[in-house]
């Protein structure tokens, strides 16, 4: 039988779950398992509700379902937010001293949320209530007292400073979970080794923790259903960060400098590209990146122009809010023709809006930003593997057609955590466009000189016989201001049919990723693409066939590419994380075609695939509405 | 072979009013570039927007006019790809006092080896005069429809506090004064200020090259009110960088930045090669910077790339 499981953990912000979660991972995916986890978490530094959803299975998967499997709760929220979640048969293992908590006593359950617990509990709440409703719709209880359980350990090896350190709760219950799993322990001590390489007594005593809850729990508890014994390990997989694709993606196709300024959630990327600063590179002295932070985004972008001018390959990376700062700029870089990437972790807006949750509302924004017109590319990823190569590609496209590209990712890619295939170096290709490497001193260089394809070749600042000038104003030739009209027609031309030379000269598959054409098709962009081919699987199961087309290339639009795709689609359904459906805009002005369905979601949190199965499904069975929201999750 | 000031000038036709002060800032400049021999590749002017935009238009190195208040942070992104350029960053004192503050002071803060001059002439020439950060409270320009409301900014004490290290004045007619500040300032190691003085004969009917001359009260003893620090015993160097030094040095500049209106200093207020520059601190943590910058790196080699990501995709492994 085939193993596919999901796993929840939840606590206070700022208790440890992610690392708890990461243990899990770890764990899990280096038996062979395939991961798919992702964290939820309030605008907060400590206390309010965080938790984490892992998805374990032996075949490969895109995304998180519905259903917990099996949840573990040392504090009495996770429990009160999470226990309809559980699956017939799944688990809950929870810290048996806090059944008479009342739902009153946890001050981060707010109003609205209480009301709803008391619709489904009764007037006041109590965890053993919402136990007994798990229970009774058929979850099975694994009572242990955590706090018991860690001052017995205290006792035995004789460490009473441990029977106050609740921090430890969260390694308990990993290793409750995977003895009731019985996964084998080694591995799981293995993967504490690993998540704490650096902090030696830590990890010693966490695997002391570990092996002493897990034999507990092992020993108590063995009529679980499901199992994590054993499977058969793909070699070469990875276990990643979503946000570490964009940044190794950067790393390896050699941006080496990027401004930033803290934004939830991209700042993680920066971050990780500042601690990894120092680069080894194939025989020859390290190089670095450097990433400096910035006073605000109007500065971060600012400066990555500057750099860029410099023939270095520059980036920066932000959110919507971000992004709203930096569009007077990007409009510089777009009359200036200058190459650099911006690479979008989006979130829910409008204005602060959902600081720490996802969102893909930011497409026409980035589309449309900045006055007056001017080419750029927008350009999405769907999921962590590709982001790692659409990093390298868009790095190329803003050299090869002189022009900001935005690289759209956002928060369910960011704060996911995924096996996949091991990132693969020597797949990227590193294009520079028309970058002059030398110039004669006769060459009378222009930096906007008119050429055949309209694309000027490139001086940096610094080369020989290769100044230049710039300008926000419109220029001549040489960079310099004009106001002359018939200079203004040739220059904005020249700029704007580099948007028709993308769409010739770009591959069909870079533009759009085609996963078999039906009558009946999705198309959408971005993290949706993992839970829509989830459910696309789901459904052929049942021999039910979907065609789903995932568009990378957002702008320029790729109308024939696309149009062709749609040409005998009946019936298209679009999926996006979003209110009015962005995408269907820029279909319905680009293709003079309308989506005939919506499935949209903008509670904040991510799709899964259960519940685009089930919107499918209505559509399928004529019983749904042309526009279904979607609402799963806490 | 030696470049001349003509090599440093464009033909690009100029457009600033007669009579403007820009026009001595902009040879100065191109003074400044020749004297020290600058080759001309390796040299870059980043301008705001207003008239003193154009600057970089009309100099014959490599020439970035970027966007109202965001010039420094065009010119600190070039230089930290590529500290091997001399940079100077021009911009008026609307668009680097007003809506460029914050960029100036997070510059400071920095300490870039690199320059900025503020062309400081009180208004907003090339939207018709409108009152600039500069500004006195209570003055009204000809242009302006009442008497400013807001206290003005003193740009040598926000230098001075913000951590610029080097921080003078000068004055646009003063071409050589100006042409040796402007030098002073590119040798300085790290990030320096030059406020000018800068007459807009359009606008400013206040601060006019009459008054900084002291013509303006011909009934007494005619005499201009700008002097030079420099001749009057006044030291700006930070020697030792000791805290009672250091503080004394301070206060001395931000004293002297008050003076006005009767008596107006020009010269070096503060110079300070103690604190550390912003590329010695990214040496802390990137060892090669100097010798291996951004732009400098080999990223490619035959369209491949020539990171090794070996490391820490093994750290990944599963």
């Amino acid at each position: 039988m085939s193993i596919d499981i999901s796993w929840l953990i939840g606590g206070p912000q700022g208790s440890g779950v992610e690392s708890a979660a990461n243990i899990f991972s770890r764990a899990c995916a280096s038996m062979g398992y395939h991961i798919f986890g992702k964290r939820e978490f309030y605008s907060n530094i400590k206390g309010e509700h965080s938790y984490f959803t892992v998805r374990i299975s032996d075949r490969i998967i895109h995304s998180n379902v519905n259903d917990v499997t099996m949840m573990v709760a040392f504090d009495a929220e996770t429990i009160f937010r999470h226990y309809s979640e559980i699956v017939p048969g799944g688990a809950i293992i929870y810290d048996s001293d806090i059944i008479q908590t009342k739902a009153d006593e946890v001050h981060t359950i707010d109003a609205q949320y209480k009301s709803r617990l008391q619709k489904q509990l009764g007037p006041t709440p109590i965890i053993q209530d919402a136990l007994d409703f798990a229970k009774n719709h058929g979850a099975k209880l694994y009572p242990i007292s955590f706090k018991t359980v860690l001052s017995n350990m205290a006792d035995e090896i004789n460490n009473p400073r441990l029977k106050a350190m609740i921090r430890m709760y969260n390694v308990l219950g990993v290793s409750f979970s995977l003895g009731i799993l019985q996964m084998p322990p080694q591995t799981l001590l293995e993967s504490i080794d690993a998540i704490f390489s650096r902090k030696k007594a830590i990890a010693d005593l966490n695997k002391g923790a570990a092996t002493f809850s897990y034999n507990y729990a092992a020993a108590k508890f063995s009529d679980f259903a499901f199992t994590l014994k054993s499977t058969t390990k793909t070699p070469g997989m990875i276990l990643v960060q979503g946000y570490q694709g964009t940044a190794l993606g950067k790393m390896a196709c050699g941006c080496r400098f990027q401004p930033y300024y803290p934004i939830t959630p991209a700042s993680d990327e920066s971050v990780f590209l500042e601690s990894n600063e120092i680069i080894d590179v194939v025989d020859n002295r390290p190089g670095s990146t450097l990433v400096v932070q910035t006073e605000d985004e109007i500065s971060a972008i600012g400066m990555t122009i500057g750099g860029a001018l410099t023939g270095t390959r520059s980036a920066t990376c932000t959110s919507g809010p971000g992004f709203s700062l930096m569009s007077e700029a990007l409009g510089w870089a777009g009359i200036n023709e200058v190459p650099i990437v911006i690479t979008i972790y989006q979130r829910s807006g409008p204005s602060t809006g959902l600081p720490t949750r996802h969102g893909q509302d930011d497409l026409l924004s980035t589309v449309f930003a900045g006055h007056g017109e001017f080419p750029r590319i927008v350009y999405a990823s769907g999921d962590v593997e590709e982001s790692f190569y659409d990093t390298a590609r868009c790095f190329n496209y803003s050299e090869q057609y002189q022009m900001p590209v935005i690289h759209m990712m956002d928060k369910f890619l960011a704060s996911s955590v995924v096996t996949c295939k091991k990132f693969d170096t020597s797949k990227i290709r590193i294009n520079r466009g028309k970058l002059l490497d030398s110039l004669e001193p006769d060459a009378n260089y222009k930096r906007f000189a008119f050429t055949d394809d309209n694309l000027s070749p490139r001086s940096k600042i610094g080369l020989e016989n290769g100044i230049f000038w710039n300008t926000g104003d419109e220029s001549d030739e040489a960079g310099h201001i004009t106001e002359d009209p018939e200079l203004r027609i040739k220059m904005m031309d020249k700029r704007q049919s580099k948007l028709d030379h993308i769409l010739k000269t770009m591959p069909d598959e870079e533009q759009a990723v085609s996963f078999g054409v039906e009558e009946i098709c999705v198309i959408s962009w971005g993290s949706p693409k993992g839970p829509v081919l989830d459910a696309i699987q789901m459904l052929k199961s049942e021999n039910i066939k979907i065609g789903f087309v995932q568009l990378k290339l957002l702008h320029p639009f790729p109308k024939d590419y696309l149009g062709f795709l749609l040409k005998n689609v009946k019936t298209i359904i679009d999926i996006e994380a979003n209110h009015i459906g962005q995408l269907g805009e820029l279909l319905k002005q680009n293709l003079q075609k309308n989506p005939n369905y919506y499935i949209l979601k903008y509670t904040g949190r991510t799709m899964t695939s259960t519940e685009i199965y089930d919107s499918i499904k209505n559509i399928i069975q004529n019983k749904a509405s042309a526009r279904q929201v979607l609402t799963h999750g806490a | 072979m030696a470049l001349k000031l003509g090599d440093y000038k464009t033909e690009v036709h100029n457009d600033w009013c007669p009579g403007c002060g820009d026009f001595g800032i902009v040879n100065a400049i191109q003074m400044s570039l020749a004297e020290m021999q600058i080759p001309r590749h390796k040299a870059a002017i980043f301008s705001g927007i207003g008239c003193s935009g154009k600057t970089s238009h009309y100099i014959n190195v490599n020439g970035v006019h970027t966007l109202h208040g965001r010039v420094l942070t065009f010119a600190q992104g070039a230089k930290l790809a590529n500290p091997d350029l001399t940079i100077i960053a021009v911009g008026g004192d609307g668009d680097g006092l007003g809506i460029g503050a914050g960029h100036f002071v997070a510059a400071g803060r920095r300490n870039l080896d690199m320059t900025y001059i503020i062309f400081n002439n009180g208004v907003y020439g090339l939207t018709k005069g409108q009152a600039s950060p500069t500004l006195k409270l209570g003055e009204k320009t000809k242009s302006l429809p009442s008497p400013n409301t807001n206290y003005n900014v003193n740009p040598i004490g926000l230098a001075i506090t913000s951590g610029f290290t080097f921080v003078a004045r000068s004055y646009a007619y003063d071409v050589r004064h100006l042409k040796d500040t402007i030098t002073a300032a590119v040798r300085h190691k790290g990030l320096s200020f030059i406020d000018v003085l800068q007459p807009c004969p359009t606008y400013n009917d206040i601060n006019t090259r009459d008054w900084y001359s002291g013509f303006d009260e011909v009934t007494k003893m005619t005499k201009p009110r700008i002097y030079k620090l420099e001749e009057t015993g006044y030291d700006p160097v930070v020697h030792y960088g000791e805290e009672m030094e250091l503080n004394e040095k301070l206060t001395q500049a931000l004293i002297k930045s008050l003076e006005w209106d009767a008596k107006i200093p020009i010269g070096v207020f503060y110079k300070n090669e103690i604190i550390s520059q912003y590329d010695k601190r990214i040496m802390d943590k990137i060892p090669n910077y100097i010798e291996n910058p951004p732009a400098s790196q080999i990223i490619s080699s035959n369209g491949l790339p020539t990171t090794n990501l070996s490391e820490i995709l093994d750290s990944l492994s599963v």
